[in-house]
């Protein structure tokens, strides 16, 4: 009988600014990466309010990788600050809930940092195959 | 008076608040009771389960039922009480969000029990006793309910028609849900019977909050005593205000308490402890990761104080199994 072997879902919410057009280059300059982590583009890091991150979780992803611009960087001067502190809050949250901390990633990747996604993605796609699934809990 | 309306009232996991709001209606409870026919109220009545087992199905017109489902004892009358009752209100916080037992998701019900039987310093229990389903003593078998891994809100056991939030429901929405079940004028199905809000749009201290708040310094009521005036954010206090639903009369803000969140989210928020997690972090002041950390290290239990009232039904449930704490 042929083994499945898990397949890491992740759930990728890119800054339209820096980390979507990223992995735009990154696409546009043939860089083959894991297709692991469909991406959700939102004008701003600072967008992903800390419900999408759960409710991905809930939905059955095994990962959220949320990226923006480098701190100083911002389209909106300060979305990514806010970004950063929820994330660091979240964080905390999850690790109270049990979620590994593997699970739940923020980058600062810019316009021109094409391999950087391909690196960030690859890796974590990694670790979370050796991980294995999140096993959502049912109401 | 056959003709009136049968009630009945009924607590799973609570602590006796809830009951303690219904006869808060003082004078008016009077009228309640010459409105309707009671015909369950274990804190105040002495009616049984059987008595409740031989009436017909659909014969109760509304069961108000406040507590948390933590047991296996709990599961079955709410199980009862909906075949019995045309409409189910879930009352107060516990039924409506799993409430302040619903904080014990955070642990596994073996780890309850480890706390309760074995680590308080006051048990003395050297033979390592725990509660048992079955115990058979003298050819007598005794049972006790089983005790769940999770705690859950009512509405993930069974049906809910309509849920009184609050811990507890003050009297005002419980008097005004009463007169609406009475008149038949209720809103669509499901509804919470509170307004849909942000406990902060009514805050009396609303006036106080400035136009950016930033917060440098997190504070605590039992380090800090809170001015009586300003805005409780303002001030560096965590108040659930900005992700909290009103209705509540700003009775903790009144008393010099920030909110603590127990009339949940409004309608459009999916889980409100990452709710309140989004606009708190928004608010503090640091920009670089130390600074960050060094603030958030002030607030010891964020889950627990995020999640306070509302953590059976957070998206996430419950911390995963398994998982040591």
């Amino acid at each position: 009988m042929a083994t499945t072997t898990f397949e890491p879902r992740i759930v990728a919410f890119f800054c339209n600014w820096c980390t979507y057009t990223a992995s735009d280059l990154a696409g546009t300059s043939r860089l083959a990466y894991e297709p692991n982590a469909p991406v959700v583009r939102v004008m701003c890091s600072g967008r992903v309010d800390p419900q999408f991150v759960l409710k991905a979780f809930e939905q059955g992803a095994d990962g959220v990788l949320v990226g923006g611009c480098h701190p100083g960087d911002c389209h909106y001067q300060e979305g990514n600050y806010k970004a950063l502190r929820r994330f660091r809050l979240l964080k905390r949250v999850l690790t109270q809930f049990g979620v590994d901390d593997e699970r739940v990633r923020l980058e600062w990747i810019s316009a021109s940092e094409g391999d950087r996604v391909q690196h960030v993605v690859n890796e974590m796609t990694n670790q979370l195959r050796r991980l294995g699934p999140w096993q959502q809990a049912r109401s | 008076m056959a003709d009136k309306p049968k009630v009945a009232f009924y607590w799973c996991a609570s602590c006796g608040g809830c009951e303690e709001a219904v006869v808060d209606l003082n004078e008016t409870i009077l009228t309640v009771v010459g409105a309707v026919d009671i015909v369950l109220w274990p804190v105040a009545m002495d009616f049984k389960k059987h008595d409740i087992e031989a009436m017909p199905d659909q014969s109760i017109a509304v069961a108000f039922i406040n507590g948390a489902v933590r047991m296996s004892e709990q599961e079955e009358w709410v199980h009862l009480l909906r075949r019995k009752a045309q409409m189910v209100v879930a009352f107060g916080s516990c039924a409506h969000l799993g409430g302040i037992p619903g904080l014990a998701n955070l642990n596994t019900g073996a780890e309850v029990f480890d706390t309760c039987y074995r680590d308080v310093q006051s048990v003395e229990n050297t033979a390592g006793t725990r509660p048992q389903l079955k115990f058979v003593i003298d050819d007598h078998t005794l049972a006790l309910p089983e005790f769940f891994d999770s705690v859950k809100s009512l509405d993930q056991v069974i049906d809910v028609d309509y849920y009184l939030p609050g811990c507890a429901p003050p009297a005002d929405l419980i008097w005004g849900a009463i007169q609406a079940i009475l008149a038949g004028a209720l809103p669509p199905k499901g509804a919470v019977l509170s307004p849909n809000k942000a406990a902060c749009d009514v805050c009396p201290r609303k006036d106080s909050k400035p136009d950016k708040i930033e917060i440098s310094e997190i504070k605590r009521v039992a380090t800090h005593i809170a001015d009586p005036e300003t805005c409780f954010l303002a001030q560096g206090f965590v108040c659930m205000g900005p992700a909290t639903r009103s209705g509540c009369g700003s009775r903790c803000v009144e008393g010099n308490m920030p909110c603590r969140g127990c009339f949940g989210p409004m309608d459009e928020v999916y889980d409100q402890g990452a709710k309140f997690l989004s606009a708190f972090a928004s608010v503090l002041a640091p920009k670089d990761e130390a600074g960050i950390e060094r603030l958030l290290d002030q607030i010891p239990d964020p889950a627990g104080t995020f999640y306070r009232f509302s953590l059976p039904t957070s998206l996430l449930h419950r911390r995963k199994s398994g998982v040591p704490v």
